[in-house]
């Protein structure tokens, strides 16, 4: 468990540090890079906590997907090389009790769903069809919303796009 | 022999299989790029090629390396340095990230992951991300166009890839690629098990599929719209050159031969042959023997696969950019959701 610590330890820095790079960095493209560091990042927590689908579905979906058609969309229209000026926004600093608002509900909802409840010391690994049996179970109306939401927005980008 | 690995500290067997890992991904690399494409595709163009090196020209790998290590490492001046370097290291990390959960034999295996397929699928499309960062860094318009066509055929790809490896995770029930193995090599086809079950026979619509998306993923004739050197002079590794070219030719070849890996696991049995020959009943009875075999039956199919894709390579004129897409889209997914369906309602029928 102690190994697990100091794992957890040092890529929470990364994470950290990568975060912050991504809104100071001067350049679009290095933005997304770090921001590709914070998503490995994750994906390297839910391994630590023995989530494999779940970590294996943050590099496929956040790494492979999102990120890629990031990078994609950017060098398609602008991503000079470079510093690049006026890349922030003048009013950044709104930001602050926005993000700080947010830590203080998440930890909030964490104190208060959880405790003083720890995490088991060996945590058994959570198999995909239990994951798949929550899916598809108690959470099947949650988890047909969400694919309605999807493709609403599959249907509103193909209307947007379209001329004629 | 077993009772000599157990007694290998933790340290010692993360060593013994970083070392495999590298055997994994470097043999099955130097070894595509002698028999095929060097002789195999001489051979299809009425030549020899390279005689004089070796017996057979069998030493001109090792010349190559030689002369790519030699070789000025130029940095075009406007280029983004660090994003330009790491590049070609990313596709490469993608490779060996590739190859880990790849089951060799009973027991030689790198990491028995659980959601293994799909662990597969996600970290080959790491690779698309050191393309892109390749193409943009260059500072260079060929190299840019390269990168981006690479994205766009690469992410139209994954999706058949994704939906045609479903047919046989559905088939097999586990996402284990050792369980996949396991799968095949017990089962029977109507009561007869001389043959286990190879899922190229249920699943070859899938097969092909498949083996058509790693042909795009790989970037290999005739998906090279990337690296179209008729138009891009060399896409997104037009500015490449010495150690880190080498890096970028390595990754393509080793990946040829994991993804080959992949699908002799996924459809052609994987490092097993029909149980029933041995009297074997499940993967705990399988001979010790199989740790040694298993590997050779994997080089033996992977080298098998890896002749088509190049056979592909080498006969086929490039495909242009809206053919791609359209090809993907309009026909490979549909077609791979039709397949899913069927394997689905088969499934439940017997």
């Amino acid at each position: 468990m102690v190994a697990q610590n100091i794992a957890f330890g040092i890529i929470a820095v990364i994470m950290v540090v990568g975060a912050l790079r991504v809104v100071t960095v001067n350049n679009v493209v290095h933005a997304a890079l770090w921001l590709v560091l914070v998503l490995a990042g994750a994906a390297a927590q839910y391994i630590l906590l023995t989530a494999e689908f779940v970590a294996v579905t943050q590099v496929l979906v956040y790494i492979g997907a999102v990120m890629v058609l990031f990078l994609f969309g950017t060098m398609l229209t602008r991503a000079q090389l470079g510093k690049e000026k006026l890349l922030n926004n003048p009013t950044w600093y709104l930001g602050i009790p926005a993000s700080l608002l947010l830590l203080g509900v998440m930890i909030l909802a964490l104190i208060s769903s959880f405790g003083d409840e720890k995490l088991p010391t060996d945590s058994e690994l959570v198999s995909t069809q239990a994951i798949s049996d929550q899916i598809f179970g108690p959470y099947l109306l949650p988890f047909w919303a969400l694919s309605f939401v999807l493709l609403v927005a599959v249907i509103g980008a193909i209307v947007l796009a379209r001329k004629d | 022999m077993y009772a000599l690995l157990s007694s290998i500290p933790y340290w010692g067997e993360t060593l013994l299989r970083l070392l495999g890992g590298a055997v994994a991904v470097l043999l099955p690399a130097g070894t595509i790029v002698y028999l095929f494409l060097f002789k195999m595709m001489s051979f299809m163009q009425s030549r020899l090629g390279p005689m004089e090196a070796g017996p057979y020209g069998s030493m001109q790998l090792f010349a190559e390396v030689g002369k790519w290590l030699q070789k000025e490492d130029l940095l075009p001046e406007r280029a983004d340095s660090f994003v330009f370097k790491i590049a070609p290291l990313i596709v490469l990390a993608s490779t060996f990230l590739l190859v880990a959960v790849v089951p060799f034999g009973p027991d030689a295996w790198f990491t028995n992951f659980e959601t293994g397929v799909f662990y597969a699928l996600a970290v080959s499309s790491i690779s698309v991300l050191g393309i892109l960062m390749a193409g943009w860094s260059s500072a260079n318009k060929y190299s840019l166009l390269g990168g981006l066509r690479a994205a766009g055929q690469l992410i139209a790809y994954e999706l058949p890839m994704i939906l045609a490896v479903v047919g046989v995770v559905i088939q097999a029930g586990s996402m284990n690629l050792q369980n996949i193995v396991v799968a095949q090599n017990a089962g029977s086809i109507f009561g007869f098990d001389g043959l286990g079950n190879p899922y190229l026979l249920t699943q070859f619509v899938g097969f092909v599929i498949f083996m058509i998306a790693v042909q795009a993923e790989l970037t290999q004739t005739p998906f090279d719209m990337p690296i179209a050197e008729s138009e891009l002079v060399s896409g997104y590794m037009t500015e490449y050159s010495g150690f880190r070219f080498l890096m970028f030719f390595i990754g393509e070849f080793a990946t040829a031969g994991v993804f080959a890996f992949i699908a002799s696991v996924l459809f052609l049995g994987g490092w097993g042959v029909p149980f029933s020959w041995f009297g074997w009943t499940g993967i705990d009875d399988v001979d010790n023997w199989m740790n040694i075999g298993g590997p050779l039956i994997m080089l033996t199919k992977m080298l098998g696969l890896v002749f088509i894709i190049m056979w592909v390579r080498f006969s086929y004129p490039r495909f242009r950019e809206d053919q791609l897409q359209r090809f993907a889209w309009k026909f490979l997914i549909p077609v791979s959701l039709v397949n899913i369906m069927a394997t689905s309602v088969l499934k439940v029928a017997f």
